[in-house]
């Protein structure tokens, strides 16, 4: 069984065809990466995934369970967890805070209006363990206002890996890094074990390609190439979409 | 024991002893209508501060509380009846209020709620059969909770600040709370929110019924203590100055809301004996806290201060950490 399977997925935006009879399998423990031009579909293609936005057409599938109609919020529950390209972190709050928040959101306790959250050991055992996963430890009691932007991106993945995801998305996880920042997450991600499942979107190819067992190659919304890695680099349409004619 | 424990028991020690040393039954009652204020205050504070949805329809939803009180009085039932009629049908307002309202966040939610306090106003303005129109409804006595009677301005004083400890505990307990994160968290990053498998909306929800609790306890203070009720109450303008205190002293702050009631309604009811355009000085008050504390007087006051101890007193030791956090 695929741990994500998309099928003949659509979606348009008035006349513009974002998304178009896409297919997708990606098996369990898989690393797959997506690549495209600017405006290819990537982002969003995984907020179709993640149900930000309702396909017009064509179903989604975790682990061989419909979720095309589930609401966006309860996917995560169902082991689904995503990055941003864009950082999108609370930002008036500790580093600890916001990975609690991530791992509150699972949690029966995040309607309990009665209890303090500081004092809840397991999620803020559970968070120092995420922090200290991906060597952000030392820095839990910092606002997040104060970090780096190579920080703030080590949070986005601590929070996601916090969930226990099945399936991963990381939406371009290494823009905007330095070479050695670049490095760091790269071995992050390398680290993580094979019973998570990923699949990324990254314009960075020499990290990315190092990364992935398969790759898909969308172009205007459609899939262009899918395959191994050598396979897609090899194809004479992969040259053709990057470097053009 | 810092500055900010010290301060906080002296202002307890103050308000509890309030009675003996204010000059006069009129001070104590504008201290109630303070401590009253501050209730609706902090009720308004957990919409506009800590979920960033501005409501300007709240003087809306305090005036059905307070209509409720009167109304189901009039009808010759008891007080502990009515207050628990009023406290109902308040809350079941509410519900219908954040329904129709949280369809929107941001401008919207504003325009929404803006509309749905004028229609409540317009209501209690033209049922004339229910509200007695422009007349309003008189309420007699006040409840004798425990044979104590609340007659006296310093009874009611007592009763109005146990209300407003009981509510500020409430609040602080919220906002340590899960569900108190995750309401700061959908103010935030409601997208993201989402994504890590929160239900904004329900959060929402739940955090206007905590807001229309505190609201219709602050209602039911209202018409007990001017004893009346009419549709001025709940005009655009008091749902106005009720925003006002709240941002005045301090949105998603614990004591702003409260510093923020004490001065509204310190200069409409003490400033405005010896000034007569105290309607200016309250406007000229609030921009000079837009433009030196736009973070309301309480954060405002708590950073000037820092400023000030660390440009006044360089010399002393650095590695101190002033335990100011606000």
């Amino acid at each position: 069984m695929s741990a994500l399977t998309v099928s003949n997925l659509c979606k348009s935006f008035g006349g513009l065809h974002v998304t178009t009879d896409v297919n997708l399998n990606v098996e369990p423990g898989e690393r797959r990466l997506i690549i495209g031009p600017n405006g290819a579909g990537k982002t969003t293609l995984f907020n179709l995934i993640t149900g930000e936005i309702t396909p017009d057409s064509g179903s989604i599938a975790l682990f061989g369970h419909e979720i095309t109609r589930v609401p966006s919020r309860r996917r995560p529950h169902l082991g689904m967890a995503r990055t941003y390209q864009i950082i999108t972190l609370f930002a008036q709050n500790t580093i600890i805070h916001n990975v609690s928040l991530a791992l509150l959101g699972l949690s029966p306790l995040r309607w309990n209006p009665l209890i303090d959250l500081k004092r809840q050991g397991h999620i803020v055992e559970r968070a120092h363990a995420a922090l200290a996963r991906v060597g952000l430890g030392h820095l839990a009691e910092r606002p997040l206002s104060q970090t780096s932007y190579g920080e703030r991106r080590r949070v986005e993945i601590a929070m996601a890996l916090a969930q226990n995801p099945k399936v991963l998305l990381l939406d371009e996880p290494f823009a905007g890094l330095s070479i050695d920042e670049r490095h760091d997450v790269h071995e992050l991600l390398l680290a993580i074990p094979r019973d998570v499942t990923m699949v990324m979107i990254e314009h960075n190819m020499d990290v990315a390609l190092e990364f992935a067992e398969r790759i898909t190659l969308l172009h205007f919304g459609e899939v262009i190439v899918e395959g191994t890695r050598a396979e897609v680099v090899a194809d004479p349409r992969t040259r053709e979409v990057y470097l053009g004619h | 024991m810092n500055g900010r424990v010290i301060g906080l028991a002296v202002a307890l020690v103050a308000l509890v002893t309030l009675p003996y040393w204010m000059p006069g039954a009129y001070y104590i009652n504008v201290t109630s209508q303070i401590l009253f204020y501050a209730v609706f205050a902090l009720g308004l504070n957990v919409l506009a501060g800590y979920g960033g949805l501005v409501s300007l329809g709240h003087a809306g939803l305090l005036g059905i509380t307070a209509y409720a009180v009167a109304y189901t009085l009039q009808a010759g039932l008891g007080h502990p009846f009515a207050i628990l009629v009023a406290l109902v049908i308040g809350l079941a307002s509410m519900a219908v209020y954040a329904v129709l309202s949280l369809r929107a966040t941001g401008i919207g939610f504003i325009m929404i709620t803006l509309a749905l306090g004028e229609i409540i106003w317009g209501l209690a303005y033209r049922w004339i059969s229910i509200t007695n129109g422009d007349n309003g409804i008189s309420v007699h006595t006040r409840p004798e909770p425990f044979d104590l009677s609340l007659n006296s301005p310093t009874a009611f004083y007592y009763m109005t600040l146990v209300v407003l400890l009981v509510s500020l505990v409430a609040m602080t307990v919220f906002v340590r709370s899960p569900l108190g994160a995750a309401l700061m968290g959908t103010r935030d990053q409601p997208r993201r929110m989402n994504a890590l498998g929160y239900h904004v909306w329900a959060i929402r929800f739940w955090a206007c019924m905590f807001s229309g609790l505190l609201t219709a306890v602050s209602g039911i203070l209202f018409v007990y203590y001017n004893q009346f009720i009419s549709p001025q109450a709940l005009d655009l303008t008091s749902s106005a100055e009720v925003l006002l205190m709240v941002i005045a002293g301090g949105a998603g702050t614990l004591l702003g809301p409260i510093v923020g009631a004490a001065l509204v309604v310190i200069v409409k009811s003490v400033v405005s004996a010896y000034v007569t355009r105290w309607n200016m000085l309250l406007g000229a008050i609030f921009v000079a806290i837009v433009v030196f504390m736009p973070e309301g007087i309480v954060p405002g006051s708590a950073r000037l201060w820092r400023a000030a101890r660390r440009r006044f007193a360089p010399a002393v030791k650095p590695a101190t950490k002033s335990g100011a956090r606000s």
